[in-house]
C-alpha cells in the first residue's frame, strides 16, 4: 500500500492559524474576531501582524458571531475563533439566524474540537458539532485531517464565498499530508486504494485509518482509506464508487454515532448502494478528563478498533 | 421629507396599512407596530441617509437599520414600501406563500432592504455593532441605525453587546429601545421588571436619549436630531422610546392583546374608520 510517514507532530490548530495569517496576507478584507482564547486558538499570530483586522470580543461568543455577520454585510471575511463547543453549541441560534439562513460569509472556527482535548473534560469536548452544523442549510463543514491541510482548509474558506464551519483539535497530531497541498472544498481524498473494504475517515481518526490499513494489510486484506475533509457537502460519488468495489464500508471520526460522518456515509449508501457498514465513533456519551491517547483508547476510536470494525463488516459482506 | 403633516399623513397610511395587512393573513403583530409607526416613519422619510431605489447589500456611504424585533415587520414592511424600496401593491402579498415579505425579515427572498435575517431577539445590536465597525474601517461617516423591543432586553445577548459597543467606543451607533411596557405574557413589569434602563444603559457606557412620547411625531424627530448631534463623540447612543403598543386605534391602544393578534373583519372596519386614507391604500 502506500505508505505515508508522520513527518512531525503537530497541532491543527497551530495550522489554522499560520493559514489564518496567510489568509490576512493574501486578502486585506480578512478579520479575525475572539473571545478571549486568542492565543488557545492560534489566531495571536494574526492578531500581531494584523493589528487592526483583529477584534477581541471578550468572553461573549453570542455577541461575537453577530459582530461577525454584521462585518460581512460590508464584504469583509470574518472568521470567528474560539473552542468548537463554544462557537457552535453556545451559538447554535445565532449561527442559525444571522449567519447560515441570512447566508453570510462567516467562518466559524472551532478548535479543541472532541474528546482528544483530554483533560478539560467533557464540558468543553464537543463531539456534537459536525451534527449540529450539517445540519444547517447553507453551511459548509470542513473536518481536516492534520496541520497541513488545516492550513489549506483556512485557506480555502477564504476563498470560499458562504458560511463554513473549520473544525480541528488541540494536541500535537501525526503530520503525513503535503505541505503544500491543494485543497478542493467537497472533494474527497484518496489516500489508498484497496479492494476489500473502504474506511472512510475525518479528521484526527485518518491517521488511524491508515495505521489501520497497515495492519490490515499485513493480514492480507487490501483497505481503501479515504479522506473526507468535507463532510458537506459531502462527495458522494467517490463514496458510491468506493463501496460499490469494495462491498464493505467502516466510517471513523471523533464525533457521535449520532449525526456524524457515519450518517452522511450511511444515508449515502443507503439511498444509492445499500452495503454492510460499521462506525467508528462514540456512542451516545460524554468524555471526560485524561491525556489524549487515553481518550482515543477508551473511546475505541485507535487503529485497532478500526481493524476490529473492518473484521465485523467483512464478516457481514456476502 | 421634513414637513411634519406629510409625516403624519405618511404614518396615519402605513397604520392603516398594518392593520390591512395582520388582518388580511389573520396573523402577525399589529401591536408593537402601530407603536413603532412614528419611530420608523420618521427614520425612513427624514432622518436617515438611504437611497431606496437603489438598495445595495454592502450599504456603502449610506445609513443603516437593523429591525431587532423581527416581529414587527407590518410597520417595517409598510414603511419600506411607502418610501419607494418596493411596490406598495406587493403589501398585499404579506405572509402570503411565496411572498419576499416573509413573516419575519428575511434575505433569502430577495426583499430590497433587508441585510440580515431578524425575529429571534436579542441579536440586532450585535450585528449592527459589526456593520458600525466595518464603516470605521472603511473611513464611512454613516450612522448604524436598530430598533428593539423593551422585552428583548430580557436576552443576555444584548447586554453582551452594550458591553461590547460601550468598552469599544461604538460612536456611530444610535440604538432606540420601544419602551411600550408590554410583552407576550403580561406587562413587563409583571414578566421580568427591567429596573431603572436610562441607570443600565449609562452604566455600559452609552448616551442615553429620553423620549417622553415616541407617538409624537415632533416629539420623535427632536429625540433623533439630538442623538445625532452625539454621534462621533465617543460613547454609543441609545433612545429610550415610550410608545403605547397598538397607537392610533383606540381598542387596540395600551394592551398586549394584539401583541401577536390581528384585528377581526369588524375591527378592522372599527380601526379604519378612525385611520384616514392619505396616501391610497395598496
Amino acid at each position: 500500500m502506500k505508505t505515508y510517514e508522520n513527518k512531525k507532530m503537530k497541532d491543527l490548530r497551530s495550522g489554522f492559524g499560520e493559514g489564518l495569517v496567510e489568509a490576512g496576507n493574501q486578502n486585506a478584507d480578512v478579520i479575525a474576531l475572539s473571545a478571549d482564547v486568542t492565543g488557545s486558538v492560534k489566531m495571536d499570530g494574526f492578531a500581531k501582524a494584523f493589528p487592526e483586522r483583529f477584534i477581541q470580543c471578550g468572553i461573549a461568543e453570542a455577541n461575537m458571531v453577530g459582530i461577525a455577520a454584521g462585518l460581512s454585510l460590508s464584504g469583509k471575511i470574518p472568521f470567528v475563533g474560539g473552542f468548537a463547543e463554544f462557537v457552535t453549541g453556545r451559538v447554535y441560534d445565532q449561527i442559525r439566524q444571522v449567519v447560515a439562513y441570512s447566508n453570510k460569509n462567516v467562518k466559524i472556527c472551532g478548535s479543541h474540537a472532541g474528546v482528544t482535548l483530554g483533560e478539560d473534560g467533557a464540558t468543553h469536548q464537543t463531539m456534537e458539532d459536525i451534527a449540529l452544523m450539517k445540519a444547517l442549510p447553507n453551511m459548509t463543514v470542513l473536518v481536516p485531517c492534520d496541520a497541513n491541510q488545516t492550513y489549506a482548509a483556512t485557506v480555502a474558506a477564504m476563498k470560499h464565498n458562504g458560511p463554513v464551519y473549520l473544525r480541528f483539535g488541540r494536541p500535537k497530531m501525526p503530520t503525513f499530508t503535503d505541505e503544500n497541498q491543494e485543497f478542493v472544498i467537497g472533494k474527497a481524498q484518496m489516500l489508498n486504494e484497496g479492494n476489500d473494504v473502504s474506511i472512510i475517515a475525518t479528521g484526527h481518526l485518518v491517521w488511524e485509518a491508515l495505521e489501520a490499513a497497515k495492519a490490515l494489510e499485513a493480514e492480507g486484506i487490501s483497505a481503501e482509506v479515504i479522506n473526507i475533509h468535507t463532510i458537506k457537502p459531502l462527495d458522494t460519488e467517490a463514496i458510491i464508487n468506493s463501496a460499490k468495489k469494495t462491498g464493505a464500508v467502516v466510517t471513523c471520526e471523533e464525533h457521535l454515532f449520532n449525526g456524524g460522518l457515519g450518517d452522511s456515509v450511511a444515508q449515502t449508501l443507503a439511498l444509492n448502494c445499500p452495503t454492510p457498514m460499521e462506525y467508528v465513533a462514540v456512542d451516545d456519551k460524554f468524555g471526560e478528563s485524561g491525556t489524549p491517547e487515553q481518550m482515543l483508547q477508551n473511546y475505541h476510536l485507535k487503529a485497532v478498533d478500526i481493524v476490529e470494525k473492518v473484521k465485523a463488516v467483512l464478516a457481514r459482506k456476502k | 421629507m421634513t414637513n411634519i403633516l406629510d409625516l403624519q399623513n405618511v404614518a396615519t397610511q402605513v397604520r392603516r396599512d398594518i392593520v390591512r395587512m395582520t388582518n388580511a393573513v389573520n396573523s402577525g403583530h399589529p401591536g408593537g407596530s402601530l407603536g413603532c409607526t412614528e419611530f420608523m416613519t420618521a427614520l425612513f422619510f427624514d432622518i436617515m441617509e438611504h437611497d431606496p431605489s437603489n438598495f445595495t447589500m454592502d450599504g456603502k456611504n449610506s445609513d443603516m437599520f437593523f429591525m431587532s424585533n423581527g416581529h414587527i415587520t407590518p410597520v417595517l414592511y409598510s414603511v419600506m414600501a411607502r418610501c419607494g424600496y418596493f411596490p406598495v401593491k406587493e403589501l398585499s402579498t404579506f405572509r402570503v406563500f411565496g411572498t419576499r415579505l416573509q413573516g419575519h425579515p428575511s434575505t433569502e427572498h430577495g426583499l430590497p432592504g433587508i441585510r440580515m435575517a431578524s425575529g429571534s431577539l436579542g441579536q440586532g445590536l450585535s450585528v449592527a455593532i459589526g456593520a458600525a465597525i466595518a464603516k470605521k474601517m472603511d473611513n464611512e461617516s454613516n450612522i448604524v441605525y436598530t430598533l428593539h423591543g423593551d422585552g428583548e432586553l430580557e436576552e443576555g445577548q444584548i447586554w453582551e453587546a452594550a458591553m461590547y459597543a460601550g468598552a469599544k467606543k461604538v460612536d456611530n451607533l444610535i440604538a432606540t429601545i420601544d419602551c411600550n411596557g408590554q410583552q407576550i405574557d403580561g406587562t413587563t413589569d409583571e414578566v421580568l421588571s427591567l429596573g431603572d434602563l436610562k441607570a443600565k444603559w449609562e452604566a455600559f457606557g452609552w448616551t442615553v436619549v429620553e423620549l417622553e412620547n415616541g407617538n409624537d411625531m415632533q416629539q420623535m424627530l427632536d429625540a433623533f436630531r439630538l442623538a445625532k448631534s452625539f454621534v462621533g463623540k465617543g460613547k454609543p447612543i441609545v433612545i429610550l422610546m415610550k410608545t403605547e403598543m397598538g397607537y392610533g386605534v383606540d381598542f387596540m391602544q395600551g394592551t398586549n392583546k394584539y401583541h401577536g393578534v390581528a384585528p377581526s373583519n369588524d375591527e378592522l372596519a372599527k380601526a379604519l374608520a378612525q385611520l384616514e386614507e392619505t396616501l391610497g391604500d395598496y
